[in-house]
């Protein structure tokens, strides 16, 4: 009997807390946090493991119902950036640097004459919605050929116009980072057109990321220079991107 | 009350898988209800309208005079849903503190708890089946033509509330389980895997099997309710049949059977 009623008083006490009880593996560093948090290298692994080099799904043009909904940041306010979009970002150049041979830096008119791919795909909201939109850009290993990355080079790291957040250090700029397998990957690309058309403000004009096997926020907007490197620790909070720092997985393909 | 002899019902592995799935589906469900707050709408097709409408349902907050009223959409029927969806406790928000984990608005947190109890439900899941496999349970759970042939006596026999206690599930029990355990967590994981853009490069027929991704988000959460319900009858029968000796059985594995006379 003691055993039930201890049971049952439990459970409802569980209930009936409005689950505030838990509330501590919101707080980053606290050991419940990690143990939860220990599913992302097992995820990492399995994923890898199944899917290997495959491709995303690619869709028809028949699926595009809508324009690409853009969230996060929509309309980048820097001084530097706002001049070049006012001039068709004539100005705008993409800086390859790190653990590279060769510092590289190219216009878009660089950019748009490399061999580029055109990919029909679905983006992946982390809050759950999802949209199709038809991509087209160059192959990001491409990009990262030409300045001849070093043999120690393990990430690429994406450091972005668009400062997502004013903290009392300043601004936070968007950062956002992949390994060198998904870097190579066919379907990663940097694209500067959307459905068509030069790629909009609103979604990351002049050049976003697509990492089409990942959610959303790893495919960082408004990127201005790509850097490799061995390591993210010391970049941000060390886990590897703005939203890896704030309790998101680094490793989004789930 | 029965009052025939104990048997041993269910092993040590059943035991302890049933308790570790009841806590992990405890806290999926809550997560889950964290994560669907992100994005408080289902979906049908492969993606989510927003230039048009494809949803079925759709938790929202709208001003009303001035007020705050939280407003749930089924199937284009709309209902005043304040205090519980859409609004609860002065904020919007689509599910109230009380049914998500963490209770405040984190949906790293909630996807974080939510993975980590996704795999520990695949993985004893596994485990469970294995085990079954191996030591007869699996033969157990699933009906028999025999049991089939009985189910509109069980059935006449559990409407009038009149339960028989014997060392073998009746036809009821087996199908309930049977649906839980080969259908609906099948559906929850493949229905989640499908969720999973990586995942999609591996099986992308799976998208196709549930008519895209959208679909397979309101079809988790569909087979969600429909796991709810198993548990509110399950809870229900175990009152009904018997809580002590019940609760032995799943503790213990030991099980009082009516014994010779109404076997």
């Amino acid at each position: 009997m003691l055993d039930r009623r201890r049971l049952l008083l439990g459970g409802a006490a569980l209930a009936l807390s409005g689950c505030k009880v838990f509330d501590s593996a919101g707080q980053g560093d606290s050991a419940l946090r990690r143990l939860f948090a220990s599913h992302e290298g097992l995820t990492r692994t399995a994923q890898r493991a199944v899917i290997g080099d495959r491709l995303a799904p690619e869709f028809s043009e028949a699926d595009i119902a809508q324009g690409q909904r853009p969230n996060g940041s929509t309309d980048p306010q820097g001084t530097e950036y706002r001049r070049m979009a006012e001039t068709a970002f004539r100005d705008y150049r993409l800086t390859i640097t790190g653990l590279v041979e060769t510092l590289t830096t190219l216009s878009l008119a660089d950019l748009t004459a490399l061999p580029s791919r055109t990919q029909i795909t679905r983006h992946d909201c982390v809050e759950g919605w999802s949209c199709i939109a038809k991509w087209q850009g160059v192959p990001l290993g491409t990009v990262l050929n030409l300045a001849k990355p070093n043999l120690t080079a393990r990430y690429a790291v994406f450091h972005c116009f668009d400062a997502i957040e004013r903290s009392l250090s300043g601004e936070v700029f968007y950062y956002e980072s992949i390994d060198l397998i998904d870097a190579y990957h066919p379907q990663t690309i940097l694209a500067y057109a959307m459905n068509g058309a030069p790629l909009p403000v609103a979604n990351g004009a002049p050049l976003r990321l697509r990492v089409e096997r990942q959610l959303g926020y790893k495919m960082a907007k408004y990127v201005h220079t790509i850097e490799l490197t061995d390591s993210l620790a010391t970049l941000g909070y060390g886990k590897g991107s703005y939203w890896a720092d704030r309790g998101y997985e680094w490793y989004a393909g789930i | 009350m029965p009052e025939g002899p104990l048997v041993y019902r269910q092993r040590l592995i059943t035991r302890v898988t049933h308790w570790v799935w009841a806590i992990s589906l405890f806290f999926l469900m809550l997560t889950g209800l964290q994560i669907f707050n992100a994005h408080p709408s289902l979906h049908i097709g492969m993606e989510s309208g927003f230039d048009y409408d494809n949803a079925i349902l759709t938790i929202g907050a709208r001003e009303v005079g001035g007020e705050l009223r939280g407003v749930t959409q089924v199937l284009g029927a709309e209902f005043d849903t304040t205090g519980i969806l859409g609004v609860s406790g002065g904020e919007p928000r689509a599910f109230p503190a009380a049914l998500t984990i963490p209770s405040y608005q984190s949906l790293a947190t909630g996807r974080v708890i939510h993975f980590f109890f996704a795999w520990t439900l695949v993985l004893t899941l596994a485990l469970w089946l294995a085990a079954s496999a191996l030591n007869g349970h699996l033969r157990q759970l699933i009906p028999s033509l025999a049991d089939l042939r009985a189910l509109p006596r069980d059935l006449a026999d559990h409407a009038r509330l009149r339960f028989h206690h014997s060392a073998d599930y009746n036809v009821l029990q087996k199908l309930a389980y049977a649906s839980v355990l080969f259908l609906a967590l099948p559906l929850m994981i493949l229905t989640g895997l499908s969720m999973s853009p990586g995942f999609n490069a591996a099986a992308p027929w799976l998208l196709d099997l549930f008519g895209g991704r959208q679909t397979a988000r309101t079809i988790h959460f569909l087979t969600m309710l429909a796991l709810i319900g198993f548990f509110a009858v399950h809870m229900a029968m175990i009152l009904l049949a018997g809580p002590l000796n019940e609760m032995r059985a799943i503790l213990t594995g030991w099980y009082r059977t009516d014994g010779d006379r109404n076997a």
